[in-house]
């Protein structure tokens, strides 16, 4: 069977529960699912907003190909990836990971390779908007995140 | 000569001036590389953007490539910073 691989970038919030019931509906074989929720945080409060940029059409074509990775390499069987794009303000959702397996190892090692590749792969670029009114920088990538995504290919 | 859709964005975007334009490529561009410095003769605005020519990503027809990638027969080069999303 094809595990379903649902992904969607879009402007509008997502709903965690709705997303993790139609991945269940209708299925009893699933033993495991694990989610991931990216929210925009304040920055200690000086942040008012971020700006999220994207690459239409290769965005979702980026998480597609990480999800049947991810799909194929822990024997998924389901995942759903949901990324917002737009303005977020702080308290918002930005990203959804939602990975089922039969066994809760799986789950968990899917949704981390999803995220790890995502981050580093799928194009997004955020741009900072501060409380002050000031638009501020690009948010610039992360040697960390490099790191995270190396790690799965590297060798035990 | 081919004819080729250039889509910036992020910083590049913003630092050319414009997040997408179709260009005439000469024959002597070859590679992502050759595009990138064949578009630094173009004016200060791409100098800017490809100041650090070495952290500038590629894609071709919306997969990632390398930048000694060839571009023939690219419908569509994307050129953006490191991306930033999740």
């Amino acid at each position: 069977m094809n595990a379903p691989v649902i992904v969607r970038v879009q402007r509008e919030d997502f709903d965690l529960d709705a997303e993790v019931s139609a991945l269940r509906r209708e299925r009893s074989d699933i033993g495991a699912v694990v989610t991931f929720s990216g929210l925009c945080r304040d920055e200690a409060g000086a942040l008012s907003a971020l700006e999220l940029e994207h690459y239409p059409g290769m965005a979702e074509a980026e998480i597609e190909r990480i999800c049947h990775e991810a799909v194929e390499r822990f024997g998924l069987q389901a995942a759903t990836a949901i990324h917002r794009f737009g303005k977020i303000t702080p308290g918002e959702n930005i990203v959804l990971v939602i990975a089922a397996s039969p066994h809760r190892q799986a789950a968990f090692d899917g949704a981390n390779f999803i995220m790890d590749f995502l981050k580093t792969s799928a194009p997004f670029w955020k741009k900072e908007h501060h409380v002050d009114g000031s638009i501020g920088e690009w948010v610039s990538a992360k040697d960390a995140d490099d790191a995270a995504r190396d790690r799965w290919t590297r060798k035990p | 000569m081919s004819t080729v859709n250039l889509v910036y964005f992020s910083w590049v975007r913003e630092r050319i001036g414009k997040g997408e334009e179709m260009l005439d490529l000469p024959a002597d561009v070859v590679t992502v590389a050759d595009l990138i410095a064949h578009l630094k003769t173009r004016g200060e605005e791409y100098e800017a953007a490809f100041e650090h020519q070495n952290v500038i990503r590629a894609a071709i027809n919306q997969e990632h490539v390398d930048h000694a990638e060839p571009i023939a027969g690219a419908r569509e080069i994307a050129l953006f910073p490191p991306m930033t999303g999740g």
